[in-house]
């Protein structure tokens, strides 16, 4: 059931992605990263993450995908659409390169799995993430507090970035 | 056919690899910021597939944690970028990265 699962999403997510970079019409592109953002979150739930597949849908195909197509209709141009530069062909081989190598080490590394934990908090497979995930944050010994507040401050920055950029000084 | 951490991870890199011949090959720079988020993607799905199968029979929740704060810099990495796409975009009437060349030497 969930190899099922896997080989749709994995098909849904890479036909989609695909179309994101081959596309000329950059509206259709955008709707198509939603639908690949979708299928990030289906996977989330086949590792038994459904917090993150929950915040997934909620940050990046809510949130992330409106804020792209509104900078769409701000700047779109139609009859240029998305085209490539003329750096098409060395890019293709990079990325391919790249492709190649991180296949090749993660086919030739032996995945060990290790028996005992470290003090990193831990959960049964079959309960919900939600409760543990607060525990590994928040936790006083383990947990993430202070980068958790650094990324709100960072978020604040941002904010407050994103305004003073699209600012008018007129 | 089991699938087990090999193929998430296989399956992050192949997204990697798509969004990374996006960011290079296109010229739009909203284009290049959403292949940009396919990347970040791709390495949320790594970081949440360690989670799951670095120990037999549970779920080790850090790469799950890790994965929350890379969406926060991911939001605000999107509202800052697309704030310069559109600053550039008054100043110059179109968002394409050859010519947007102010500062090439």
């Amino acid at each position: 059931m969930i190899e099922l699962a896997f080989w749709i999403l994995t098909l849904l997510m890479i036909g989609s992605a695909v179309a994101v970079v081959l596309l000329r019409d950059i509206f259709r592109a955008a709707l198509l990263l939603i639908l690949c953002f979708f299928a990030v979150a289906g996977i989330y739930i086949t590792l038994n993450a459904d917090f993150l597949a929950a915040v997934q849908v909620l940050i990046y195909a809510g949130a992330i995908g409106i804020l792209l197509i509104f900078a769409i209709m701000l700047t779109r141009n139609l009859k240029e659409g998305s085209p490539f530069n003329k750096l098409n062909v060395p890019a293709l081989l990079i990325s391919l390169l790249v492709l190649a190598t991180i296949v090749g080490v993660v086919v030739s590394t032996e995945w060990t799995t290790v028996t005992e934990a470290s003090n990193a908090v831990t959960m049964p497979i079959d309960e919900s993430t939600t409760t543990y995930v607060a525990k590994a944050l928040f936790d006083s010994e383990s947990g993430f507090v202070l980068p958790f507040e650094i990324a709100s401050v960072l978020l604040l920055a941002a904010l407050i970035g994103a305004i003073v950029l699209v600012r008018d000084r007129r | 056919m089991h699938v087990g951490i090999e193929h998430y991870l296989i399956l992050s890199a192949v997204l990697f690899s798509i969004g990374l011949y996006g960011a290079l090959a296109k010229r739009n720079a909203v284009v290049i910021l959403m292949c940009i988020e396919l990347m970040l993607n791709a390495v949320n799905i790594a970081l949440v597939a360690f989670s799951r199968y670095l120990v037999p029979d549970v779920v080790q929740l850090t790469g799950q944690v890790f994965a929350i704060f890379i969406m926060t810099v991911a939001a605000a990495e999107a509202a800052v970028g697309l704030a310069i796409i559109i600053a550039i975009y008054r100043s110059r009437k179109n968002v394409d990265v050859e010519q947007a060349d102010l500062m090439k030497g």
